[in-house]
């Protein structure tokens, strides 16, 4: 297996803060890859400078092989990233369909493909029968997975879910659990989780940042037995 | 066709129908108000692409309905130009005009673009009337008939003049119905909602933005030249700040975001003070306690108030 994505020595400086420091950071094509680590760790940050919406002070990133530090975000998502926001941010005004076709036309362009690919992203996510609904009367649960099936509708080759679990029911994870797990072997995905059993579910591997800085990397069984990455969650020493 | 496509176009086509009757039967009075009407609410939809459709609030389109207007009523002064290649003048004019200032504003957001667009609108009526040996300045010239005949056709007889406002209007109400059905005017919508999701979808927000103030500019600009030559004169008032904020208020007060707003806010507007003027000579008075009611009563302006009550889907 190769990498799909690569950072080396990825830095960001916010003034006096230090939010990501030096980063090494190895994603392999076909991998469910986990980033993990407390409030403030630099994860969001990170994934930031990854797909482009936040500039990097030092370093570099690589994707397929290709170097796309100064490349914006919108030319980063048209190579095949997609990147699915941390605070719910659909299009609260527009139609639930109508989110997810902007989402595959921004990637298909405009064409007889998109119906097809917006019915599919809704069936994946179970919003099949709330197509004509305006996004914004979703409840919360729903919207985030109105979220992720705009990023499915991406077809990306590389998934980007910042805290995708965040606010949903027990039920409503398990789908998610599921849905990622139907995606191994199509597409790569990075996921920013705080749910610790979504990750041990759906993990191949775990990345934890801790302070801008990589603290472990592993299986999840590695990560669940290392000693520092313990105490940096539970402040034990 | 799906039938909320067939239910559009049967509003919208309806509208124009009704407009091109309406020159048969409406005494000579309101047959002239509605001919002006038609080419303000022309630049009204212009206007409307860009803050209704696109969520950017420039404070300075006069700068656009004025380069048509003085693109067109140049040429046909001093260039000893005919009508048709003026008015082609006035809206490649206002194109270039759009695209510079485009490139500029778009380098800020919110309270700034308007501050900006703002500025450069007072730069260019400042410019009209610094060049008043060419321009008349604020006291403009006059298109004599003669210099008003397009292809044989006397524009400054009223039946032709509405037939001509009427072609305008038409025009840039279907080619906004179909921008904004478009696939480039959805991007443009999802970008007045969020346009930093916009952009991690893939698409050129900052492209879109300018496509979308270069069509806006052009089409009011069209209005601009349309304008000058139907009603024979072009003066600087067209280029001050009062003609900045007219397509704002129109827009709101119709609905901004839909197709049919910038008629109705214009018509409305017009009518609500010209009747309130017959009234008493406190007229902006009455004008004005009706604003504040609607802007209470029906925030998201009258074609607004009935999507949000009756039909979710109009565009």
């Amino acid at each position: 297996m190769s990498a799909l994505l690569s950072t080396r020595s990825l830095t960001k400086r916010f003034d006096g803060l230090l939010a990501v420091s030096e980063v090494d950071f190895d994603l392999m094509a076909g991998d469910v890859h986990a980033l993990i680590g407390p409030n403030g760790a630099g994860k969001t940050t990170l994934v930031g400078m990854i797909c482009g919406r936040i500039a990097p002070t030092a370093g570099s990133v690589t994707f397929d092989g290709r170097d796309i530090t100064a490349l914006p975000a919108h030319k980063r998502i048209g190579l095949g990233m997609a990147y699915t926001f941390q605070i719910t941010s659909v299009f609260a005004g527009l139609l639930v369909r109508e989110n997810v076709a902007l989402a595959a036309r921004g990637r298909l362009g405009p064409g007889e493909q998109v119906g097809p690919a917006v019915r599919a992203a809704l069936d994946k996510v179970g919003l099949a029968d709330r197509a004509k609904e305006v996004a914004g009367n979703l409840s919360y649960g729903h919207q985030r997975l109105l979220e992720i099936a705009m990023g499915l509708a991406q077809s990306p080759r590389l998934l980007i879910l910042d805290e995708p679990t965040q606010g949903l029911s027990e039920g409503e994870i398990a789908r998610f659990t599921t849905l990622i797990e139907g995606l191994r072997g199509q597409t790569t995905v990075l996921l920013i989780e705080h749910n610790m059993r979504v990750v041990w579910d759906v993990a191949d591997r775990v990345t934890v940042l801790n302070f801008g800085e990589v603290l472990a990397e592993g299986t999840p069984e590695e990560i669940h037995e290392n000693r520092a990455v313990q105490a940096a969650y539970l402040g034990a020493g | 066709m799906s039938r909320e496509t067939a239910r559009i176009l049967a509003l919208h086509g309806g509208l124009l129908v009704l407009l091109f009757t309406a020159q048969f039967v409406l005494p000579a009075y309101h047959h002239g108000n509605l001919a002006r009407i038609m080419v303000l609410a022309s630049y009204a939809i212009g206007y409307n692409i860009l803050f209704g459709y696109t969520g950017l609030l420039s404070l300075g389109h006069a700068l656009f309905f004025a380069a048509g207007m003085y693109g067109m009523g140049l040429g046909i002064q001093h260039g000893g130009w005919s009508p048709a290649p003026a008015l082609l003048a006035g809206i490649v004019a206002g194109a270039v005009v759009a695209g510079a200032l485009a490139l500029l504003a778009l380098r800020t957001t919110g309270v700034a673009f308007m501050i900006v667009t703002l500025m450069f609108a007072q730069a260019g009526y400042l410019t009209i009337l610094y060049f008043g040996e060419y321009t008349r300045g604020d006291e403009g010239f006059v298109l004599q008939t003669a210099q008003r005949m397009l292809w044989g056709i006397d524009l400054s007889d009223p039946t032709n003049r509405y037939f001509a406002a009427f072609i305008l209007f038409a025009l840039c109400l279907c080619l906004s119905l179909w921008l904004v059905r478009a696939p480039f005017g959805r991007v443009l919508v999802a970008i007045r909602e969020n346009e930093d999701r916009v952009q991690m979808l893939g698409y050129d927000t900052h492209a879109h933005k300018l496509g979308a103030m270069v069509i806006s500019g052009t089409i009011s600009a069209a209005a601009g030249a349309t304008y000058g030559l139907l009603f024979g004169y072009v003066g600087a008032s067209f280029g001050g700040v009062q003609f900045s904020i007219f397509p704002l208020l129109w827009v709101l007060l119709g609905g901004a975001g839909t197709v049919l707003g910038p008629f109705i806010g214009a018509l409305f507007m017009f009518y609500l003070i010209d009747l309130s003027s017959g009234l008493t000579t406190a007229y902006m008075l009455i004008a004005g306690v009706v604003l504040v009611a609607l802007t209470l009563f029906a925030p998201q302006g009258l074609v607004g108030e009935l999507r949000r009550r009756f039909w979710t889907g109009l565009p």
